[in-house]
């Protein structure tokens, strides 16, 4: 069993709390992008890049390191903080996000950022990617493991249910789907605008393994992977509820900052050029 | 006449052999199973019909089923290229680049990986399973998009030739197949290499009257055209297209200059496919009179092959009236 210290789980938050700090800048200087949902995935990025995965941000293309697949490429800016946190590329560099000639593209390339597993954005491709890596991967008896990060609002593609059909015909136990149940997405709430649930009953039926975990808690988070490496007849799905903008209470749940950066969102609470400050101050005062 | 170097079957008008394309990749595949391991293939529940059934007995631990999912074989495909593997993934091509089109643009194209689409039952002549089954736009579907190379065998042979060359390209390819036997004009000697065009029929000692390019199992009919118009004194070339992107510029412009005026053929909407693509071409390099021999904006409908190859106006006759037609237009 994966138990953290309790040091160890202050270590994590801290760092969760500078990738927030970062994802804020990088988007405010972006002008453009999603916030709310990087932020609400931003603590599990965080136990993924420095308690779970095997990698090595100096060798991005290590042979047996853990793939990370991001099927919601919109929520990018996440995984390029927690990256640059973990030593892939400058903090700095992330104020290049959606600028001209950057290798941070709005939606994330596989060709253009070493570490960058696929290339994504449109939704419902990721799980299938995924479960044709960890497919390839066991046909050569390779060890490592195969995530894939999704969103809630994707599971309404049927590609996401074709490739979670195939995981669970072919038993992929390397395959460990995290999908970020945050309730939201661009027109608004998921229950409202395509209902979604039973989803564990649904993965549980595709003949997945299925753990629900609170995806601001890195403990379970961090048990839960652990956890999947035990099931050996199953893939897993880590069902994490977040909250969307987690740790900036001004916009927790409110999905109309589902695709707006700071400065650009809804003005009824905080006016436009003060977003980005009181954002910043909100996540230190609220960081556990 | 036949160019001597073009290495064509003997009595390719009398006594054609037949088999279909898709029979040329069910044998190619095999062999680039053979000398591959990482080769594999995925079908949606097409595997016979497809032709990936060869495969399947040869190298069972190397074919997945993926039942009837094109978005999801596109998609898991593109994971396993990923990995490193080289997968082929077959389905009709209505379905797959039809329904999957945007899955193969994005985690194969933009992802720039080794995998190879495979689209069956492509044209009219599919026959008797009607429009929904016939396609005509795949070609013009897959040129547009950046790294992908487009082939459209006009034999089983080529076909056989180009699935082989297709594993070892290390880019995505997307290749077109007929459901029909067709006649077999090429040989194991054929000049064959992807993005060369290969010149088969030249007038004996004269300029030409008119090029036509020609792709997919139509270069037949282009054939037997050009050996008519030869008895009444017209002479053509014919040029076999077996690679839409990238073209060979070389070859389609010196063969168009030395004619003066072009006729294209293949079975596909002239909108995007070969025509298109010549034309883009010629507008570019050598404005030249053109007549397109093809899909004019229809779909389909159930019948015979070749009734159907004839009614849609891809016969022989409709060849022999468009090299008439065009040379006319010829300044």
């Amino acid at each position: 069993m994966d138990t953290l210290t309790d040091d160890e789980v202050k270590r994590l938050e801290a760092k969760a709390l500078a990738i927030r700090e970062t994802i804020v800048e990088m988007l405010t200087a972006a002008k453009s992008g999603h916030l709310a949902g990087p932020l609400g995935m931003a603590d599990i990025f965080t136990a993924l890049y420095f308690r779970v995965l095997h990698h090595d941000p100096k060798n991005p293309a290590l042979p047996e390191r853990d793939r990370l697949i991001l099927s919601n490429g919109h929520i990018v800016p996440v995984r390029y903080a927690a990256m640059a946190h973990a030593g892939y590329f400058p903090v700095e560099e992330c104020l290049t996000l959606r600028k001209f000639g950057s290798r941070l593209q709005g939606h994330p390339e596989r060709e253009k950022m070493p570490g960058m597993e696929t290339t994504s954005g449109p939704l419902g491709s990721g799980l299938s990617q995924a479960a044709g890596y960890a497919y390839a991967a066991r046909m050569d008896g390779k060890t490592f493991r195969v995530f894939c990060a999704m969103s809630d609002g994707e599971q309404q593609e049927g590609n996401t249910w074709e490739g979670a059909m195939f995981a669970g015909k072919y038993r992929l136990t390397n395959l460990v789907g995290i999908m970020d149940r945050n309730n939201i997405q661009i027109d608004g709430d998921t229950e409202d605008i395509m209902p979604l649930e039973p989803l564990a009953d649904k993965y549980r039926a595709f003949n997945w393994h299925v753990i629900e975990v609170d995806g601001h808690n890195i403990p379970q988070f961090v048990a839960a992977c652990d956890e999947a490496k035990s099931i050996r007849e199953k893939p897993t799905l880590i069902l994490a509820h977040t909250t969307p903008g987690k740790g900036i209470p001004t916009i927790e749940n409110d999905y109309r900052w589902h695709g707006n950066p700071p400065g650009k969102g809804p003005t009824d609470k905080i006016p436009a050029d003060k977003q980005k400050e009181v954002f910043l101050s909100e996540l230190k005062a609220h960081a556990v | 006449m036949i160019r001597p170097d073009a290495k064509l079957a003997a009595n390719i008008f009398e006594k054609p052999a037949t088999a279909s394309t898709r029979e040329g990749f069910g044998k190619g595949v095999v062999e680039a199973g053979t000398a591959d391991e990482r080769v594999v293939v995925l079908t949606a529940d097409l595997a016979e019909s497809t032709q990936a059934h060869h495969f399947q007995k040869a190298f069972p631990e190397r074919f997945i089923q993926m039942g009837v999912a094109e978005q999801n074989l596109a998609t898991v495909a593109a994971g396993m290229a990923n990995y490193g593997k080289i997968p082929f993934f077959t389905s009709y091509a209505t379905f797959s680049p039809g329904r999957n089109w945007e899955q193969i643009r994005t985690t194969i194209g933009i992802n720039n990986l080794s995998v190879v689409v495979c689209g069956m039952h492509a044209g009219v002549s599919v026959g008797p399973d009607g429009a929904t089954h016939q396609a005509l736009e795949d070609m013009a579907l897959m040129r547009v998009l950046p790294h992908f190379t487009v082939i459209s065998a006009c034999d089983s042979e080529e076909g056989r030739k180009a699935t082989i060359a297709a594993a070892k390209l290390g880019s995505p390819v997307y290749m077109r197949w007929g459901r029909d036997k067709t006649p077999v004009m090429t040989t194991p000697e054929s000049p064959f290499e992807i993005g060369k065009a290969n010149v088969l029929w030249s007038p004996e000692g004269k300029s030409p009257q008119a090029a036509i390019f020609a792709t997919g199992h139509l270069v037949h009919n282009a054939l037997l055209a050009a050996r008519e118009l030869a008895g009444t004194g017209v002479e053509v070339s014919v040029t076999n297209v077996h690679t839409i992107k990238p073209l060979d510029k070389e070859t389609i412009l010196r063969e168009a200059r030395a004619a003066g005026c072009v006729v294209s053929v293949e079975e596909h909407q002239i909108a995007g496919g070969l025509g298109g693509a010549i034309a883009e071409l010629l507008a570019q390099e050598s404005p030249l009179p053109m007549e397109f021999i093809g899909m004019h904006d229809q779909f389909g409908q159930s019948g015979e092959p070749k009734e159907l190859v004839e009614h849609y106006g891809m016969g022989v006759s409709h060849i022999i009236e468009a090299v008439k037609k065009v040379s006319a237009r010829k300044g």
